[in-house]
Order: structure tokens, then sequence, then C-alpha cells
């Protein structure tokens, strides 16, 4: 990536490998003190890069889930699926670009892909509307999700989503019951549903295509009932206190892991998945590959009633 | 003098003005239209204003009397783990959590009982708005868990009366794990082949409304009651527009195609046991012939349908 954007917290480190790639340019060959200054301060900025996403704050997490370098859906499904065929539309009122899915081969497996897209850049932003899918994005992912069923295709779901869409036309198709009705088809599914929370999951948004037999969450990603920026606002009565809210409300892969709900925390690269998207979606790709093998040609009774156990359960056991 | 007033006249000013307030609760002011109603016909009339029609949010007793034949019983929730997340905002939970117990007389958000509605074996469980916004959390989760499966082991239909701002923001993720959580309750009496019937009550919003509220088989609300997923307020901040007369009201979503029925709060008991006695195959307790009823082949809106 050409145009890369630091974080706020990663001044520091951009700052140092600012000043290693000036010194790159300066030097000789042969000019072993300069050598040795850019050898020094390489080490630096990779120590200050490791003891930096070592302790992610909450906000932190928050703000590198977010990051526009981290790989989305369009990605994933380049590295990762082979014959990925685009499957449009709920069949009731139109299409919706914000969740994208489709048939496609993950390692030589058949499976149906359905995720959120936020989009790259403006235009394509704005066509898959910043990843917050209307009535017809959920509605969609029903249809495909029954379709899975029906010919044993286990599915996996990429959820990257600051939440549903708040909007008039939403509200007035029924977001709620198509979110809620999304929800229920993961729980009733007779294939293995495993889902990846890649980036942000939000709320309801996210939970529709997350209910799942593995949900596998990126170290970095985070899940919450609302945005810590809206938790902040009515709280806290305050936008500003962003920061309390995201550690306030246990959002990121290591709290939920230990509150169990979520069951594998899939390694980020040093630096996070927008440092290096490949190595990133590869490692995911492998976690997704565990899950689907320990699922496969299971029982779609077992499945099903498994998937529904661990929900009933959630919360219930001693935290 | 300055003592005198301090000391005397001003606390006495004020004790008469509070006196004038709130006069023992004797009159509730109606917030929709402001006029004010004594409290003995405001119970009378099932809280709903005389001069307006306004139904007033009410909390499970008052549910429970309107809509059950007497006798009925509390179906028992397991505790669930309080405050799991240690969380605090400019308040600790577990402070909020005793002030809403204190306030209401009640455990959490949603109170469920065993008991018949004319003689029909039904359970019954009621969000409440006044305790934390009726916001779900683990509590409300574990008390519609008991609810299915106090309906399944009775071989009762579920009915619930929803009324929640959403998701219990205090509990995090865990409350957003409610969602898939109360589904699969509901999913337990649908598969067990009972009826689940939902009474979509003002408010019920968000996160409680994108999941069990939206799926009943059979979708009731009250004249005004405000439903929907989002807040008015993100919308508006989200679209910069302002937002249509009547939006995400009961009415809204009956023309939407959301709600069976609009259904006014003097009639619910009747409708309710009507439709379970008819999906449960139960004889008719008050047999009406369609031949006599005047508005039989309209979708029922009872009473007047009034926006707020």
């Amino acid at each position: 990536m050409s145009l890369y954007t630091f974080l706020d917290f990663e001044k520091p480190i951009a700052e140092l490998e600012t000043k290693v790639k000036e010194l790159r340019a300066l030097m000789q060959p042969g000019d072993l003190s300069i050598e040795d200054e850019v050898a020094k301060l390489e080490a630096k900025a990779d120590q200050l890069l490791r003891q930096t996403y070592a302790r992610l704050s909450p906000w932190q997490k928050t703000q590198v889930a977010r990051h526009q370098g981290r790989p989305h859906f369009r990605d994933y499904v380049a590295r990762l699926v082979d014959d990925f065929t685009p499957l449009a539309g709920d069949r009731m009122f139109g299409e919706d670009a914000a969740i994208v899915g489709g048939l496609g081969r993950f390692r030589g497996r058949a499976v149906m892909v359905i995720g959120h897209e936020k989009g790259a850049d403006t235009e394509s932003r704005l066509r898959h509307n910043f990843g917050m899918a209307k009535p017809e994005g959920y509605r969609k992912a029903v249809r495909l999700m029954r379709l899975a069923e029906r010919f044993r295709l286990p599915v996996v779901t990429l959820v990257d989503t600051a939440g549903a869409y708040p909007g008039i036309g939403a509200e007035e198709r029924g977001q709620a019951e198509a979110i809620a009705r999304s929800t229920e088809c993961c729980l009733d599914l007779g294939v293995p549903v495993v889902a990846a929370i890649v980036g942000e999951g939000g709320s309801g948004g996210a939970v529709a295509l997350a209910a799942a037999n593995r949900v596998l969450m990126f170290e970095h990603a985070v899940y919450s009932v609302i945005s810590p920026e809206g938790c902040a606002s009515i709280l806290w009565h305050s936008a500003e206190k962003s920061q309390d809210a995201a550690s306030a409300m246990k959002l990121t892969a290591q709290d939920l892991q230990r509150l169990k709900v979520i069951d594998t925390i899939v390694a980020e690269p040093v630096g996070g998945a927008h440092r290096s998207p490949r190595e990133a979606m590869d490692t995911l790709g492998d976690s997704i590959g565990q899950a689907l093998n320990e699922l496969v040609g299971r029982d779609p009774m077992a499945l099903k009633r498994e998937r529904r156990e661990k929900f009933l359960e959630m919360g219930r056991v001693a935290i | 003098m300055a003592n005198w007033l301090t000391d005397f006249v001003r606390p006495k000013i004020r004790a008469v003005l509070r006196r004038r307030e709130t006069p023992d609760n004797l009159w509730t002011k109606c917030p929709a239209c402001g006029q004010m109603i004594f409290h003995r016909e405001l119970a009378a009339n099932l809280f709903v204003c005389q001069h307006c029609s306004h139904h007033l949010r009410i909390g499970p007793t008052e549910r429970f009397a309107q809509l059950l034949d007497p006798g009925w019983v509390a179906v028992p929730v397991p505790a669930v783990a309080l405050d799991p997340l240690k969380f605090r905002d400019e308040k600790r939970y577990t402070d909020r959590l005793k002030e809403a117990k204190a306030k209401t007389h009640q455990e959490d958000a949603m109170a469920v009982v065993r008991g018949r509605m004319d003689e029909l074996p039904v359970v019954l469980a009621v969000q409440n708005f006044s305790f934390m916004g009726g916001s779900m959390g683990l509590a409300v989760g574990e008390a519609l868990v008991a609810a299915a499966r106090a309906a399944m082991a009775e071989r009762a239909p579920l009915v619930v009366l929803t009324a929640a701002g959403g998701a219990r923001m205090q509990e995090g993720t865990l409350s957003l794990m409610q969602m898939p959580r109360t589904t699969v309750a509901v999913q337990m009496v649908k598969e067990a082949g009972l009826p689940f019937v939902v009474v979509m009550t003002d408010p019920t919003t968000g996160g409680v409304t994108a999941s069990f509220a939206m799926l009943g088989d059979v979708h009731i609300s009250e004249p005004g009651a405000l439903i929907g997923f989002a807040g008015a307020r993100v919308i508006e901040q989200t679209i910069r527009e302002r937002l249509p007369e009547g939006f995400q009201r009961a009415e809204y979503l009956f023309d939407h195609g959301m709600l069976d029925m609009v259904v006014h709060r003097k009639d619910l008991k009747e409708t309710l046991g009507r439709v379970l006695r008819l999906l449960m195959g139960r004889d008719a307790r008050h047999p009406v012939s369609s031949r006599d009823a005047e508005d039989f082949d309209l979708p029922a809106i009872s009473g007047p349908a009034k926006a707020k």
C-alpha cells in the first residue's frame, strides 16, 4: 500500500520508520556507520510496534478494527475462495450490496460465503453503504443460507459492520424483523455455520450473521452491543467518553473469549491485519479451515442442537 | 431576618409547592394530552386516558390483573450473574440495579407467570419499562427462557408483552447475545407446536424488536405504541431529515405489514383469548358469529387509530 494510513497512536512508530527510509535513501553501499544506525532504528521501530500492539487499549483496538487498510470481504474472497459466484437479491424488494454472498470453493470445498462489505474507496463505499445493511441484505442472507442448507453446503460468514442501517426505508421495510429472521435462520440450519468477526462486529446487524457453531474473532477486532461512541453519549452523556465506554464494554476478542461469547481468537500479524493483509487472510483461512474440518459431516440435528445449546448457555455459567 | 427567611419561610414554600405538584398521587397527568386524570378513573379505564385515548405505560402487575383470571402463579426465574462486566459509567451498574429494584419491587425487567386467560392456561411474560427501560440483559434472557420452558411443560401458549429501549448496555456483548438466546427460546416453543404471541407495547425498540419481539406467530400492538429498530434521533442524525408523522408508531407498522392488529387495551384480553383458542383448537369461550360482527372483514384496528 503506497498511501499507508497511520493511526494516532502509531505516530511514534511512523516517525521511526520514516527516519529509516530517509537514511536508506542516503546510504551508500558499504557505508557501515549508517547501516549500523539503520539496523538499530529498524530494531527499535519493530520493538515499538510489537510493544504497542501487545497492549492496545480497547479504544485503540476499535480504531484498528475500523482501519481502512484491513482486508475486506472482497479481499478475503479473492484470496481464499475459488470459483466465487456472487448471488444477489432478496426476491422481495431489492439487492443490498452492504451484504455480499455467494457460492464458492474454500480450499476445495464448496461453501456459501456471506459477509458485510464496507467498500474500499468513496465510490465502492457508497455502493456498499459502508457495510450497513438494510432489511433486503438480511433477507438475502436468509435466502442464501437456506439455499446452502438445501445442498448441504457449509456457511461461512465474515462480519464487519458498524451496524444495521438506521434509515426511514429500512424501518419501513422491517429492519428489526429482517435481523430477527436472519439470526433465527443461523440458529436453525442443519449445516455447519462458521462466523468470523474480522473487523467491527456492530450490534444486531452483526449478530444476525454470527449465531454460528464456531465464532472466530481477529485478535484486534471488536464485537459489541453498541459503538463506544453511542454508549458514551447515552450513559456518559458525552461522546468524548468513548475511550471509557470502550473499556467498560469489554468488546475485545480477549474479553469475549473469557466471557465465552466467541470460541477462537485468530492471531493478527504484528502491527495488525492492515499491516500485512495477506498474512492475516491466510491465518484466518487456516482457522476457518480447521473449524470446517471439525464440523463438516456431522449430523444435521446435532449441529443445530449444539449451536442452540451454546447460545442458550451463554452468560449463564459463572463468569 | 435572613435566617428566618432561609430556614423557615423557604422550606415552607417548597413544601407547599411540592404538595401541589403531586397531591398524594391522586392525579396523573396524561403524557399525550396533558389533562389531569383521577387515579381511580385511570385504573378503571385500564390506564387509558379517557380524554384522548392515549395508552399509558403500565407494568407487569397491572398487565397480569388486566389479562388473566385471578390466581396466577409466578414462574421462577433462575438467578443470573449480576454485573458480569463490573460495569461503571457515571454510576455503578450495581447501584443502578439496586435503584431499579427498589423502584419497581421486581428482580429485573421481565416478570413471568402461569395463569389462565378466559380459562385457557397460558404462560405470560411481561417486560417492565420502569426497570432500566425494560432493557434486555442476562436476566431478561433468562426470564424468556424460563417462560418458554414453562410453556412447554404446561403445553400452554406463550404470550409476551414487550416494552424495552433495547439491549442493556451495561452487560456489553453478553446482552447482545441475548438476541440469539431468546431466539432459541422462541424456536423451542414453536417446535413444540405451541403458539408464541407477541404484544408489542410502548415502546419496543432496538435489540428486543430485532429478536424475539418480531418472531411471533401473531403480532399485536396497542394504539400509538412506538415500535422500531433504530432510535428516531439516530435516524435523524444519519439521514439529516425530519421523520414522517406517525413514524414507528403501531399504526405505521400495521400499514407496513409488521403487525396483525392494533388492539385497544380494553379488547386485548378478549382478542388474545380468541386467537389462542383458535390456534389451540379449543372451543370458543364467547362465540361470535362473523355474520353478526359489523367489521369482521376488516383487519382489526379497534378503537380510534391514534398516532401521537
